[in-house]
């Protein structure tokens, strides 16, 4: 099956800033995907340039198979972006800018469309209020209806959920997954590493415009991080080698232990008894994308 | 073409919508210009025999008006949508960059000649003439249009704050279409003053509207439009090789 992302040595350069620097990625249809990187890694110039907003040095990019130079008509009709700026037109209402993205697509008469996303998006009641008058919330919520007006295949939504409130932020991901259901194709980039650790099925992470990690998130959180069982102690003890090898993080009388699996937890209370340890307080913590994004920016 | 034309209707509905702003400011300017200018010197001039001042006056006004908001239109709503950042929404679909053109040009002729009809409308209550050639009228105001429009195009693109659009429209616009004759025939000016003006293209606009009206001008309409049709042809050239490099859109 033909993916819905391809991107094939793409580098670009800014002066001297090396905003990508050889990214090969392919993302395949039906995808939830996930791209993370700190500040400055590259991800808003890669989607630039899958949307045609900014032009790569080198290499190629190809949404559902066509060329986004080559052949952008058909590219940019299978991409909708959601962009990460909170931009708005203040001249029009919400329901003309829908109209006129629609128009700008080529649709003619997308009314009931328009309709069944603004009720997606609890945005009919401010159909026809003027863009200036929504709040920043409701504002982002018209870039993402903006961004589906033509029904793309593949979705790319650039930190949508930045400054949004939870609720607003839990609503757009049931709707997001929802399409994700239907057979869109959704890659986002987000700062928020539970949320793509909860939503994204693959991930790719960017560093100075290098891809540094990609992979299912599953494998990602088995690779790069570990249960942890957090013990306080009412006062230190010396441990025997076998259990100081399993300490992953010290501070004073707090203990955190990494491991595996879970039968390995009744080894480290045993050994802290037999050191006569005495606990205080116990806690268990699971994998997270936090240590593992922590991770990889380290280790590269 | 339906992306082309969608854009061209948000272009015209955008100025439409502030029509206060875009339309009648700059008709009520011109007539302001036509009472005062014409009073003072509608009994010392006569650039044309049996031509009143007034008279003559009336087509430089309203195809300095067209030009000025040719102008006004694209360069505006451009860098508008740059600095707020909702280009985004003309960059991301599959518009292209000529399809882009075209509709920022020619909602500049709309909205130029929307003025420019404006100024001959309100100024009817105070001069009479007949209309002597109006395909030369139709001609200069859809030519001389696109070429203001076009430098729009330019300077919406080329500016990268309001100051830097302010400066290309009163140091270079209106000097030139204040010295293009809309004010006086170029031949109550010096000898090396007329052959100056022979290097401003607003002149040949000017002038060869001011035909359309009259039946007579300082150089011969064909002339004029081969001009300004040159001119023309070379701005397109060059913004679309712009549009077509992506030159500050596609960064």
């Amino acid at each position: 099956m033909t993916p819905a992302i391809r991107i094939a040595g793409v580098t670009k350069r800014f002066r001297s800033l090396q905003a990508l620097a050889g990214i090969d990625l392919e993302v395949s249809q039906g995808e939830f995907f996930g791209l993370l990187g700190p500040n400055g890694a590259g991800k808003t110039t890669l989607i630039s340039s899958l949307a045609g907003l900014s032009r790569p040095d080198s290499g190629t990019l190809e949404v559902m198979g066509h060329d986004v130079v080559r052949d952008y008509r058909a590219a940019r009709l299978a991409l909708g972006v959601v962009p990460q700026e909170l931009v708005f037109d203040p001249f029009f209402s919400v329901r003309e800018i829908l109209r006129l993205q629609s128009g700008y697509f080529g649709l003619k008469h997308n009314d009931d469309w328009i309709d069944e996303i603004l009720d997606n998006l609890d945005l009919t009641p401010k159909a026809n209020a003027n863009m200036r008058m929504l709040s920043g919330g409701m504002k982002r919520r018209v870039l993402v209806a903006q961004a589906l007006v033509h029904r793309p295949p593949v979705i790319v939504l650039d930190e949508p959920t930045a400054g949004v409130d939870v609720e607003l932020r839990q609503g757009l991901w049931q709707f997001i997954r929802k399409l994700n259901q239907d057979g869109h194709t959704i890659v986002l980039t987000t700062h928020y590493l539970e949320e793509a650790e909860t939503l994204c099925g693959r991930i790719a992470m960017l560093k100075t415009g290098r891809i540094v990690a990609l992979d299912t998130t599953a494998n990602l959180l088995k690779r790069f991080s570990s249960h942890a069982l957090r013990v306080t102690l009412a006062a230190r003890v010396a441990l025997p080698p076998m259990l100081a090898a399993k300490v992953t993080k010290e501070e004073g009388e707090v203990l955190e232990f990494g491991f595996e699996r879970f039968d390995e937890v009744a080894d480290i209370l045993a050994g802290l008894k037999s050191a006569g340890g005495s606990i205080a307080d116990m806690a268990l913590g699971t994998p997270d994308m936090e240590q593992v994004f922590v991770g990889i920016m380290n280790q590269n | 073409m339906e992306g082309f034309k969608t854009l061209l209707y948000k272009e015209c509905l955008r100025f439409w919508k502030v029509g206060f702003q875009t339309v009648l400011s700059p008709v009520l300017n011109a007539v302001l210009y036509l009472l005062i200018f014409g009073h003072v010197l509608k009994d010392h001039v006569e650039p044309y025999p049996g031509v009143s001042y007034t008279a003559f006056l009336v087509p430089g006004l309203v195809m300095m008006t067209v030009l000025q908001n040719a102008f006004a239109n694209s360069s505006s709503s451009l860098i508008q949508s740059k600095i707020t950042g909702n280009i985004v929404f003309v960059l991301l679909p599959p518009i292209s960059y000529r399809e882009f053109y075209s509709a920022y040009v020619i909602a500049s002729v709309l909205r130029g000649a929307a003025c420019g009809l404006g100024v001959l409308l309100v100024s009817l209550p105070f001069v009479s003439f007949r209309i002597a050639e109006p395909a030369w009228i139709v001609a200069f105001t859809l030519l001389g249009g696109a070429f203001l429009g076009s430098l729009g195009v330019i300077a919406g693109i080329w500016a990268e704050k309001f100051d830097q659009l302010a400066a290309f429209q009163n140091f270079l616009i209106m000097p030139l279409t204040m010295l293009s004759g809309v004010f006086y025939s170029i031949h109550s000016l010096p000898a090396f003053w007329q052959g100056v003006s022979h290097f401003n293209p607003f002149f040949f606009m000017i002038d060869g509207f001011r035909y359309g009206f009259f039946g007579v001008a300082d150089v011969s309409p064909w002339t004029s439009i081969a001009v300004v049709s040159a001119c023309f042809a070379v701005l397109a050239v060059v913004t679309l090789k712009m549009l077509e490099r992506g030159y500050k859109l596609r960064g």
